[in-house]
């Protein structure tokens, strides 16, 4: 089977965001692989082990992302591209992205394409969908569970906490949820491994995509933070009080009962 | 200049759901004077389009068909490409619900156009509009606005008030007929998790337990005081590695992030990853045996204790106001 994942490398989730110059600054920040891509991959290497074939992880950013997708190699996968725009693009928006996406894939055949089903800096959730689109396969969002016969998928996915089963077929696009499998850890023979397998890097040069072909359609004006929130109020006294006044508070001062 | 604005109404069990309301509010900023068309897709949803009107569409369209009984992106998105197509629309609202968030891209990608999703507020108006949407989580917030093309939006729920409804308002509803064919996706079964009362993702109140809830058993005070307030209960990720819940009630970075009117953190820490699902609900209240834990430094209400002692105790009182109200 000819799986590919794909990776978005994201802030590690306990940075402080700081902003500065009307940009996220970058700078000593430590960098993961998305959380919910990672469930993609397991879930990847899990599909290839049962039914052979071979996992590919693609990204699409700057060369900074050959470490994730090392980590991923290192994970399990078999290769990984890495898409880099960092010389031709300043914005790539969720349409962009898509469109590059596919244009590397569009020959490549995938059977079978998992991405995570947002991204935690982004938060859009479009790419993968989007992508699915432009290849004329059908998708299928926030998955738990994925189980392949022959050319037949059963699926469960997540429904704001209802779960749906769905049948459906290859080839075919998912993006994971968590609860899909539990990702493993890269193993010390992985990690030695993954630095032999093959990275391939190209640019849009490569694709024969035309920088007018990716203008983004949205663009970004500012970015900011939420305001500080002052300190709040730890009640004291008698527990039985403390209760009777935050009632009141939440009624009278809060007004949101 | 004023703009069409398309808005897709979002029905579950029969009942139009609060987003598609706040949906159309968003339209009426966006239209800048023109019009609000609602649709609604299902395959009996005709009665209600009514609603829709009394909340601000000045049209509603419905396409109904047996294979719109259940959402599939196939299914809907055939639907809602034809009434694009009769209407062509200069800007497009979904609610960025479940349904939202697999349908808009499909539609954007189909009709090459740019999406902002998950946005919370509007600023200005018409042409002008640009979208604030959250980002890293809630950890920053960014503004956008649509370069060129159809303004395609997702909205999140609970955070676009909906404008006051107008009874004596009345609209056209008339019916679109659209093939559906080809539908890749055969949904067999869908099992409600969710049953015991309101949606988490469109509650206006939510308790949320963590590890300090010990048990699934523990998670009983919690739904107790939920069903007193009309709310929701959602637990941390702790809560839920623990197997005191299911993951669809997970709040935070990976997993749901709500805006509601009052969080109640009860034996909850207070991650930052926890924090990015929640630090933006309007009112805060922590409820945590550790003086020094990290939730305190986001909630306006903080009471040091334990939480089987102040859950009870609060559901009581909560009782009692609700009798003298």
């Amino acid at each position: 089977m000819n799986i590919y994942v794909l990776v978005k490398r994201t802030f590690d989730t306990e940075e402080k965001i700081v902003v500065s110059g009307g940009k996220i600054q970058e700078d000593g920040a430590e960098f993961i692989i998305n959380p919910y891509d990672e469930y993609a991959i397991e879930e990847a290497i899990q599909v290839r082990d049962a039914h052979g074939g071979e996992v590919t992880v693609l990204t699409l950013g700057g060369e900074d992302a050959e470490k994730q997708l090392r980590t991923a190699l290192a994970m399990g996968a078999d290769k990984a591209v890495l898409i880099n725009t960092e010389d031709d693009l300043e914005e790539v928006d969720q349409f962009a992205a898509a469109f590059i996406i596919s244009e590397y894939l569009k020959d490549k055949n995938p059977d079978l394409i998992l991405a995570g089903n947002v991204a935690i800096d982004g938060g859009s959730g479009q790419v993968g969908p989007r992508l699915a689109e432009l290849l004329g396969i059908n998708y299928v969002t926030t998955i738990i569970n994925l189980e392949i016969d022959g050319t037949t998928v059963t699926i469960k996915r997540d429904v704001e906490g209802d779960t749906e089963v769905l049948e459906t077929s290859l080839p075919l696009l998912v993006t994971a949820q968590q609860g899909l499998n539990e990702p493993r850890y890269p193993s010390l023979p992985g990690i030695m491994k993954a630095k032999k397998k093959p990275l391939e890097e190209v640019e849009l040069d490569d694709l024969d995509i035309d920088e007018d072909d990716v203008e983004a359609k949205t663009e970004t004006l500012e970015i900011y933070l939420p305001p500080k929130k002052e300190a709040g109020k730890v009640l004291a006294g008698d527990l039985a009080d403390q209760v009777r006044e935050l009632v009141e508070l939440l009624h009278s001062e809060a007004k949101v009962i | 200049m004023s703009k069409k604005v398309l808005v897709l109404g979002e029905a579950r069990e029969g009942a139009l759901r609060n987003v598609s309301y706040e949906a159309i509010a968003a339209a009426k900023t966006i239209s800048g004077g023109g019009e609000v068309v609602s649709v609604l897709l299902g395959d009996s949803v005709k009665d209600l389009a009514g609603e829709l009107v009394k909340f601000g569409a000045d049209r509603v369209i419905t396409v109904e068909h047996p294979h719109l009984k259940q959402y599939t992106s196939d299914g809907y998105g055939q639907a809602i490409l034809a009434v694009i197509e009769q209407e062509s629309p200069e800007a497009i609202v979904f609610g960025h619900t479940a349904l939202g968030k697999d349908l808009s891209p499909k539609i954007a990608s189909k009709l090459q156009i740019g999406l902002v999703s998950d946005v919370t507020s509007i600023e200005g108006e018409g042409d002008d509009a640009i979208y604030i949407r959250p980002i890293y989580s809630g950890k920053a917030f960014e503004k956008v606005k649509v370069k060129n093309g159809i303004q395609f939006i997702t909205i999140r729920p609970n955070n676009i008030a909906p404008l006051s409804k107008d009874d004596n308002k009345t609209g056209d509803v008339n019916s679109l007929t659209v093939d559906i064919t080809n539908l890749r996706t055969i949904i067999k079964e869908v099992v409600r998790k969710s049953s015991e009362g309101v949606d988490l993702s469109e509650a206006k109140v939510v308790i949320a337990g963590g590890r300090g809830v010990k048990s699934e058993e523990g998670f009983k005070p919690l739904q107790e005081l939920a069903n007193v307030l009309g709310g929701a209960v959602g637990a941390s990720r702790g809560a839920c590695d623990a197997d005191y819940c299911d993951y669809s009630l997970q709040i935070g970075q990976t997993g749901k992030v709500l805006t509601p009117d009052l969080y109640i953190a009860a034996g909850i820490s207070g991650a930052i990853q926890h924090l990015a699902g929640m630090s933006n609900s309007k009112i805060i209240v922590a409820i945590n045996k550790d003086p020094e834990a990290n939730i305190f430094k986001v909630a306006d209400y903080g009471i040091v204790g334990d939480l089987f002692e102040v859950i009870p105790m609060l559901t009581e009182e909560f009782k009692k106001l609700k009798v003298n109200a």
